[in-house]
């Protein structure tokens, strides 16, 4: 009982001890605060990745692909079972994307995408992205009157969206007043208008590449080349004050330029025209994929078998329940398929080594500042010292009343112990405050520093993205607590170990 | 008091003492013999450094002795093991010190309660701290502190100090108490005040008291007075009741 109550005056008179766990607290609120913050980005990130990647991806080595996806599907879903609830093929070939602005040639390295509109975005979040109202709901690769969206659809505070405003300008309208300009100027297009899209190519056959000789009148104020859905990093930029600057709109042709499936590869060209642009915010996507419907892709690469009319994919995307075990389902398809030929892979294995540098930099953090709390610890440590020297008659006075020597010991250690609590516990309160206010913080100190703490334009997000893992907390705390405790066990020891009569002769 | 074979409530004998430091060998007590029979108050006098202080640290198993044998109600305690000697200091016998040894931290009556919350755990004392409180007040009003229930030990002036010592030496109802110059730092009506308060504790309750003293007056207020010179009981005087 006198434990508790020496405990409780200890806490209330010794204001220095407090000040020896301010450092467990801070240390303590950190940990939580950088925890959170990193479980929000990496939570953030992976459902980024997860949303643009579907589960689980067969992929053919070769980029000719693999022959009628109707019965690979059958094959994985006699493999995967129930496990599957959408499937998609998709084709894909490296491409060089080449587009006049103000005069000049651009060209880009690209992957070029073949997707099913209809059953594309059962297997990931593709609708989503797209900045065109109708597009999201339904994807014809048409190209609309206009409506792009100016105002960011995916953020979730409209004030910190910069509108784009070169977005009004996009659809139909945007293509009208170029053709209109073109004539004007009377200059052919500088891209070649040569149809090149034979629809028939065959693998072997020499011919294939062989332009048609179908001349057609194409008036670009009127008509569009084949659509396509470019990732928004392709043809814009973000200036320093975040508001994105695009070099192509959606009604803007351009030209791809890519190997075909025959034997050796041939390049090929095709036109196409931009319909929307893709925006999953994870830059590496956004500035390497445009897409385009998968059979439009199909005869562009002549990945169809002139005779049976058997089409060809590189990929099949499988999205698979919720709760199912990826990696199991993965497994068990790499047994089914042979592995020379494709290559089974979750999303995870396709982002491995960035999801394992996050993890390390998780760890690495969380290891640094627990050191911190351990350097706390110390700190009470030497607090403590002088405290059981400062209360060496006391430690007498209680031995000569009676009080055991695992008695006295338990004064320090439960004192230890409730400084930790006291420590930890206003630790979680205030980092818990904070990660709930970080947003609000973060603005706050960005007008009072007059620059941006966390910058939209820099992360693509527009709100530091938070999580707090109950069990996080919960380790930080009892590790906080344990490192008070074992710093008051030297202490305690030497308080128990005191000879009364000495301790009592202390002055 | 010679009526028939008497057994002492405590009982010396023998009992020595050495301080050594390093090589120096400092021999303080040089074999004791000493009895106190129940309801005695002895006085212990001697000169400064005679080892009184030493003596009554032994008697009260604060400390060990070098040799000779102590004895507590006719059990031997100078080698009982720790845990015996706790419950002994804590129930059995009462100390009191020259410089009152109250705990800073807690009030009047919590230092009265100490070694009851030392005894019980937290749940036990709390069943009962109705109990115990009252018991601690009574106590207070005994040795005449009635009113200064809940006044830190530093806003009390040196004889309260030393009635609150005398009072938590009491509240476990111990059958000896040793008092290691409890007037020592009082003024003399003060210090007779105190010595008051014990005599009556004494006459009333029976309580068997030993008390160090460089004060002859004070000295002469106990049934008995021993003399400690040299290491050892010197011939005892008999002081007139
Ligand atoms: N821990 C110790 N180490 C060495 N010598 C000690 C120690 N404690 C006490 N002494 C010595 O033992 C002797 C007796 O001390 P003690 O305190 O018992 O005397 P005392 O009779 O109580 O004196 P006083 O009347 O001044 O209180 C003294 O000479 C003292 O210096
Ligand atoms: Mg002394």
């Amino acid at each position: 009982m006198y434990k508790l109550l020496l405990c409780w005056r200890y806490l209330r008179t010794r204001y220095i001890a407090l000040a020896s766990i301010i450092s467990v607290t801070l240390g303590v609120a950190t940990m939580i605060v950088v925890n959170s913050v990193m479980d929000g980005f990496a939570h953030e990130m992976q459902g980024r990745m997860n949303d643009v990647l579907s589960d689980v991806i067969i992929t053919s080595r070769s980029l000719e692909g693999m022959a009628n996806p109707e019965w690979h599907m059958a094959e994985i879903r006699k493999v995967a079972g129930d496990d599957v609830v959408g499937m998609t093929p998709t084709a894909q070939v490296p491409a060089a994307l080449a587009y006049y602005f103000r005069g000049q040639y651009f060209t880009r390295q690209v992957t070029v995408i073949g997707i099913d509109p209809e059953t594309y975005s059962s297997v990931s979040k593709f609708g989503y992205y797209l900045q065109h109202p109708e597009n999201r709901e339904h994807l014809d690769f048409q190209l609309k009157e206009d409506g792009y969206d100016v105002m960011d659809h995916q953020a979730e505070d409209m004030r910190k969206v910069k509108p784009r405003e070169q977005m009004k300008q996009a659809g139909w309208k945007h293509r009208r007043a170029n053709a209109e300009f073109e004539k004007r100027i009377a200059v052919q297009p500088p891209i070649q208008t040569a149809a090149q899209e034979n629809a028939a190519a065959t693998d072997d056959s020499p011919f294939a590449t062989a332009p048609a000789p179908v001349q057609e009148t194409f008036d670009p104020a009127t008509e569009q080349h084949a659509g396509t859905v470019l990732g928004i990093g392709l043809c814009s930029h973000r200036t320093a004050d975040g508001t994105d600057v695009f070099q192509l709109l959606p009604g803007d042709d351009v030209e791809i330029h890519f190997p075909s499936c025959g034997r050796p590869p041939e390049f090929r060209s095709s036109k196409l025209t931009v319909t929307d642009f893709y925006e999953s915010k994870m830059a590496q996507y956004d500035m390497q994929y445009m897409f385009i419907p998968l059979d439009k892709f199909q005869e562009m690469r002549g990945m169809i078998d002139p005779q049976s009319g058997i089409r060809f994919v590189n990929a099949i995307q499988i999205k698979l329940a919720e709760g199912a075990d990826l990696n199991a389902v993965r497994d068990k398809l790499r047994e089914h398929f042979q592995l020379h030929l494709y290559d089974v892979s979750t999303w995870r294995d396709m982002e491995g080594p960035l999801l394992a540098a996050v993890q390390t930099e998780t760890l690495v953090l969380n290891v640094l500042l627990f050191l911190i709390i351990a350097v706390a610890g110390f700190g009470i440590l030497a607090i403590f010292f002088m405290i059981v020297v400062e209360k060496t008659r006391d430690i007498g006075i209680l031995k000569s009343l009676g009080a055991s020597s695992e008695g006295v010991m338990g004064i320090f250690l439960t004192y230890g112990f409730s400084l930790g609590i006291v420590g930890a516990g206003l630790g979680i309160v205030g980092g818990l405050l904070f990660v709930k206010y970080i947003n609000e913080i973060a603005d706050l100190l960005g007008r009072a520093t007059g620059t941006p703490v966390f910058d939209p334009a820099v992360y693509y997000l527009y709100k530091i993205p938070t999580i707090v893992e109950p069990f996080t907390v919960g380790w930080i705390a009892i590790g906080a607590m344990l490192i008070a405790v074992l710093a008051s066990v030297l202490p305690a020891i030497r308080a128990a170990k005191m000879h009364p009569v000495q301790a009592l002769r202390f002055e | 008091m010679s009526t028939t074979k008497y057994q002492p409530l405590l009982s010396a004998s023998g009992v020595r003492k050495v301080y050594s430091k390093g090589e120096v060998k400092l021999p303080v007590l040089k074999g004791v013999d000493f009895n106190v029979a129940p309801g005695e108050l002895v006085s212990i006098v001697g000169q400064s450094g005679s080892g009184k202080s030493t003596l009554l640290h032994l008697l009260g198993t604060l400390d060990r002795p070098d040799g000779g044998e102590i004895y507590f109600e006719g059990n031997r305690i100078d080698n009982l093991a720790a845990a015996g000697r706790d419950i002994l200091r804590n129930r059995h016998i009462g100390l009191i010190f020259q410089f009152y040894h109250l705990l800073p931290e807690l009030t009047t009556i919590e230092n009265v309660l100490a070694p009851v919350m030392i005894r019980h755990s937290v749940l036990s004392y709390w069943a009962k701290r109705r109990e115990y409180q009252e018991r601690a007040k009574a106590l207070l009003e005994t040795v005449g502190l009635g009113h200064r229930l809940n006044h830190k030990p530093r806003e009390l002036s040196g004889g309260e100090m030393q009635r609150t010592a005398i009072a938590r030496a009491l509240i476990s109802e111990p059958q000896l108490l040793l008092a290691d110059e409890p007037t020592g730092n009082l003024d003399r009506q003060t210090g007779d005040e105190i010595l008051e308060v014990l005599r009556r504790l004494n006459a009333e309750q029976n309580l068997t008291i030993v008390m160090v003293t460089h004060d002859p007056n004070i000295a002469a207020g106990a049934d008995r007075t021993v003399h400690l010179a040299e290491g050892r009981v010197q011939a005892a005087s008999q002081a007139a009741a």
